[in-house]
C-alpha cells in the first residue's frame, strides 16, 4: 500500500516537474533572444528586427504564462507530496526557494505586463529596460532552482542535528560542486530549446509562404545560435559528466550500464540493460571508450553498480534517457551545422524545402533533449531525494493511494490537454498571414472601445 | 531573535497572503463576471487585468513560499490536510492562467471556448480557496457542520472577488461596461458580507481561546473599532454602488477601496483570532518555525527584495494607470 502511495506521489511529481520545465527552457533563452531582437532594431532601425520581437512575443507571453501555473503547481507539491522534505531540508531548501521569488519571480512576472502592453505608454529606453529584465529575472530564477536542485545532488555545506539538516556554510551550499556544470548545462539546454524553437516555427512559416524579412531574421539568427551553442554544450556535458563519476558514481554507471567495476570500461552505444541477470543484453559496444571519456585514460577504473549495496538507481531508464538526450543533441548537430553550410551560399527562402521541413519537424526537438537529460540527472539520484543523506521514501506523505491516484489522473489529462493546445496555437500563431503586430499601423479598435478611448 | 523572527514572518506571509487575496481577487472577479457580459465587452475587461495577472499570481507563490520556508511543519500539515482542495485550485489556476492567452491567440471559432474556461477556472480556483479558507478557520475537523461551513465560505469567496472584480472595473471602464459592473457589484455584496460575518462569528465559536480573546473587557472595546469599521466601509460600497451620480462624479474608486478595506480589516481580525498558532490550538508560530540561522539568512533578502517588489509593482500599475484600453502588443 505504501510503496504503490510512493510510486503515485513520483509519478505526480514527475509528471508535474516534466511538464514545467517544458516552459522554463523556453522562456530563460528566448527572454534573450527577445533582448537581442530588440537591440537589433535598436541599432539598425529596420522594421524587421521589430516585427520579429513582436511576434515572437507573443509566444513568449503564451510559454511564460504555462510556466506560471505549473510553477505554482509545483510550490505546493513540495508540501502535499514530499512534506519530510521540507520538514528534513527545508533549512536549506526553504532560502533558496524563497530568494527565488523574491529576486526573480516577481521580477519577470511584472515587468513582463511592461514588456507585453508597455509600448505607448513608456519610453523606448524604459521598454528595453522592462525586455532585459524579464529576461535577466528568467535566468535569476534559473540561478536559485538550479543551485537548489544541485546541492540536492551533491549536498555540502550543512550539518545534521537530530535529524534535520542546519546550514553552516551557505556559500558551499549556493556554489555547491556540481552547480557550475549543471548551471551552465541548463542555461545552454534552454539556448538551444529555444533556438531550435524559433529556427522550426520560422522555417514553417517560410513552407507554408506567410513569411517575411522579420522570418529571415529569426531564422538566421537562431540557426546561428543552434550552430555555435551545440558544440559548447556536447563540451559542457562531457565535464558535467566527469564532475558527476566524482560525486554521483551510482549514476554513472547506470548511465553506461556497467554492471561490475571494470578498468578500461567500453561505451555501451546499445544494449538491453537486464535487472534480473544484472547484464547487458544484445549489447554493441566500443573497447575502452567509457573509460576515456570519463577519466580521460584508457584504462581507467570505473565503479560498477555492484559497488552500491543496492543503493543506485534503477539501470534501464537512466540508460535509455541518456542515449535519448545523446542522440538528440547529435541531431542538433547535423541539423544545425547543415543549415549553417547552405546558408553561406543561399538565403533563407532558397533553402531546400527538405531541410526547411527537417528544421521544422526538430522545432520541439529541444524539449525531448532536455526532459531526457532531466531524467538522467533526477532518476540517476534515487533511492535519494538529498544525494547519500536522506531518502525519498522517508520523505513522502502518507495519503491514500486512491486520492494521488485521483489528482494524478486529472493533471495527466490536463498536462497533455495544454501541451496540444499549445502547440497548436503557436502553429495557428506562426499561419496568421498578419503575424507580427504591424508595429507602425494604427491600432484598429473594436468600435465601442473607440468611443470608450475616445474620451 | 528566536521570539521575534518567527512573528516577523508570519506578519510577512500574511500580508503576501492578503495582497494575493486582493490582488489576484479583482482577476478572479473580473474571470467570473467575463460570463455575464456580452460579447463586444469581453475583450476589454480582460484587457483590464492583461499587464497584471502574472504579478498578481505571484503573490500566493511568495505566500505558499513563506508558509513552505519559515514554517515546514505547518506547511506540512495545513496541505496534507487541504490535499484534495488544492489540487483543485491549482487545475482551475492553470486552466485560468493559459484561457487567458489561449483565448487571444487561439482560432476565433475557438474563442468562446476559453472565454468559458477562463470562467470556470476562475470560479472553480475562487471556490476552492474558500473551502481552504473555511476549513482552515474550522480547524480542519472532519464533521457535519464544519463541511456545511466551509461550503458557505465557498459560495462567499467568489462573492467577494466579483465585488472586488467589478470594482475593478467600475474603474477602469466607462459608458456601457461601467453600468453593467455597477450591478454586478452591487448584486454580490449582499453575499460576500455573509461571508464575511459568518467567518467572524464562526471564529469564536470553534475555539475558546479565540472566544476569550475577542468577549473579555476592556479588550473587546478596543477591538471594537474592527467591526465598526468594516460595517462603515459596508455601507459606504453600497451607497457608491447605488448612486450612478457618485461614479460619474469620478469617485467610483471608493467602491474598490472599500471592498479592499473589508478584505483587509477582515485579514487583521483573523490574524488577532488565531494569533500566536499558525495552525488553530495545534502549532503556534515558534513551534512551526524554521532554525534561526536560516530565517535570518531570509530576512536579509525579505528586507531588501520586498520593498523593492512593492516599489516596481507601484510603477507598474502607474504605467497602466487611468481607464484601460484594448491590449495590444504594438502601440
Amino acid at each position: 500500500m505504501n510503496e504503490t502511495a510512493l510510486i503515485l506521489a513520483r509519478m505526480q511529481f514527475a509528471a508535474n516537474i516534466t511538464f514545467h520545465i517544458l516552459f522554463p527552457t523556453i522562456t530563460i533563452a528566448l527572454g534573450w533572444i527577445l533582448f537581442f531582437f530588440r537591440m537589433r532594431f535598436k541599432a539598425t532601425r529596420d522594421a524587421a528586427w521589430e516585427e520579429a520581437y513582436y511576434f515572437w512575443t507573443k509566444v513568449f507571453a503564451l510559454t511564460f504564462a504555462l510556466g506560471v501555473v505549473s510553477g505554482i503547481t509545483m510550490s505546493f507539491q513540495f508540501g502535499t507530496n514530499w512534506p519530510g522534505f521540507m520538514e528534513k531540508a527545508g533549512n536549506i531548501a526553504g532560502p533558496l526557494l524563497g530568494y527565488e521569488v523574491l529576486t526573480a519571480f516577481f521580477l519577470e512576472a511584472t515587468f513582463l505586463g511592461v514588456m507585453l502592453f508597455g509600448r505607448g505608454r513608456v519610453s523606448e529606453r524604459t521598454h528595453l529596460i522592462a525586455t532585459f529584465l524579464v529576461a535577466f529575472g528568467t535566468t535569476m530564477s534559473a540561478f536559485w532552482i538550479v543551485s537548489l536542485n544541485s546541492w540536492m545532488h551533491t549536498p555540502v555545506g550543512f550539518e545534521v542535528v537530530n535529524g534535520k539538516m542546519f546550514a553552516t556554510d551557505w556559500l558551499a551550499i549556493l556554489f555547491n560542486p556540481s552547480f557550475p556544470y549543471r548551471f551552465t548545462h541548463m542555461l545552454l539546454a534552454s539556448g538551444l530549446t529555444a533556438s531550435f524553437v524559433v529556427a522550426g516555427v520560422s522555417a514553417w512559416q517560410v513552407l507554408k509562404k506567410v513569411d517575411s524579412k522579420a522570418t529571415h531574421k529569426a531564422l538566421t539568427t537562431a540557426l546561428t545560435a543552434a550552430a555555435v551553442l551545440i558544440p559548447i554544450q556536447i563540451f559542457v556535458g562531457d565535464m558535467h559528466g566527469v564532475n558527476t563519476l566524482k560525486y554521483q558514481p551510482a549514476k554513472i554507471a547506470a548511465i553506461e550500464g556497467i554492471w561490475n567495476t571494470e578498468k578500461g570500461a567500453p561505451l555501451t552505444l546499445f544494449a538491453w540493460p537486464d535487472k534480473a541477470s544484472k547484464s547487458n543484453l544484445y549489447a554493441i559496444e566500443v573497447p575502452k571508450l567509457a573509460s576515456l571519456i570519463l577519466t580521460h585514460d584508457l584504462d581507467g577504473e570505473i565503479k560498477g553498480l555492484n559497488e552500491f549495496d543496492g543503493k543506485h538507481p534503477p539501470v534501464a531508464p537512466v540508460f535509455w534517457a541518456f542515449r535519448v538526450m545523446v542522440g538528440m543533441g547529435s541531431m542538433m548537430l547535423l541539423v544545425s551545422w547543415t543549415g549553417m553550410y547552405f546558408l553561406r551560399k543561399r538565403t533563407v527562402s532558397t533553402l531546400p524545402k527538405i531541410y526547411l521541413r527537417a528544421l521544422a519537424i526538430m522545432a520541439f526537438s529541444g524539449w525531448i533533449a532536455t526532459v531526457a537529460g532531466w531524467y538522467v540527472t533526477e532518476i540517476g539520484r534515487q533511492p535519494y531525494i538529498v544525494y547519500g543523506v536522506i531518502t525519498v521514501a522517508e520523505t513522502a506523505a502518507k495519503h491514500a493511494p486512491a486520492m494521488i491516484g485521483l489528482t494524478l489522473t486529472a493533471y495527466l489529462v490536463l498536462y497533455v490537454f495544454l501541451l496540444c493546445a499549445y502547440v497548436f496555437v503557436v502553429k495557428g500563431l506562426s499561419e496568421k498571414p498578419t503575424r507580427g503586430q504591424a508595429p507602425k499601423l494604427p491600432v484598429r479598435l473594436p468600435p465601442q472601445v473607440v468611443s470608450a478611448a475616445g474620451h | 531573535m528566536d521570539y521575534i523572527l518567527p512573528l516577523i514572518f508570519m506578519a510577512i506571509m500574511g500580508l503576501a497572503m492578503l495582497l494575493y487575496v486582493i490582488l489576484d481577487g479583482y482577476d478572479l472577479g473580473v474571470g467570473i463576471l467575463l460570463h455575464y457580459a456580452p460579447e463586444g465587452q469581453k475583450d476589454m475587461m480582460v484587457a483590464s487585468i492583461g499587464p497584471f495577472w502574472d504579478a498578481n499570481e505571484t503573490w500566493l507563490v511568495l505566500g505558499v513560499g513563506i508558509m513552505l520556508v519559515a514554517f515546514p511543519s505547518a506547511h506540512a500539515i495545513v496541505l496534507s490536510a487541504l490535499y484534495l482542495p488544492v489540487a483543485i485550485m491549482l487545475i482551475a489556476l492553470m486552466v485560468r492562467g493559459v484561457s487567458f492567452d489561449f483565448r487571444t491567440k487561439a482560432h476565433d471559432k475557438h474563442k468562446a471556448f476559453w472565454n468559458s474556461m477562463f470562467t470556470g477556472g476562475s470560479i472553480v480556483a475562487a471556490m476552492s480557496q474558500g473551502w481552504m479558507l473555511g476549513s482552515y478557520v474550522s480547524g480542519f475537523r472532519d464533521e457535519w457542520w464544519t463541511w456545511a461551513f466551509n461550503a458557505v465560505i465557498a459560495l462567499t469567496v467568489p462573492a467577494a472577488y466579483v465585488v472586488l472584480g467589478a470594482a475593478w472595473l467600475i474603474m477602469k471602464a466607462e459608458g456601457d461596461l461601467q453600468a453593467r459592473a455597477v450591478v454586478w457589484a452591487r448584486n454580490a455584496i449582499l453575499p460576500f458580507l455573509i461571508g464575511v460575518s459568518a467567518v467572524s462569528i464562526a471564529t469564536p465559536l470553534i475555539s475558546e481561546t479565540i472566544f476569550n480573546k475577542w468577549f473579555t473587557l476592556p479588550g473587546f472595546f478596543a477591538l471594537l473599532p474592527i467591526p465598526l469599521v468594516t460595517a462603515a466601509a459596508f455601507a459606504a460600497l453600497w451607497h457608491v454602488t447605488g448612486k450612478k451620480s457618485i461614479i460619474d462624479a469620478g469617485y467610483g474608486w471608493i467602491a474598490f477601496a472599500s471592498t479592499v478595506l473589508v478584505l483587509i480589516l477582515a485579514t487583521l481580525g483573523l490574524a488577532y483570532s488565531i494569533y500566536p498558532y499558525v495552525v488553530i490550538d495545534r502549532l503556534n508560530v515558534w513551534e512551526a518555525a524554521s532554525a534561526t540561522g536560516s530565517l535570518e539568512i531570509l530576512l536579509v533578502g525579505t528586507l531588501i527584495t520586498l520593498p523593492a517588489i512593492i516599489g516596481y509593482t507601484i510603477f507598474v500599475y502607474r504605467i497602466f494607470w487611468g481607464k484601460a484600453s484594448e491590449l495590444t502588443y504594438g502601440t
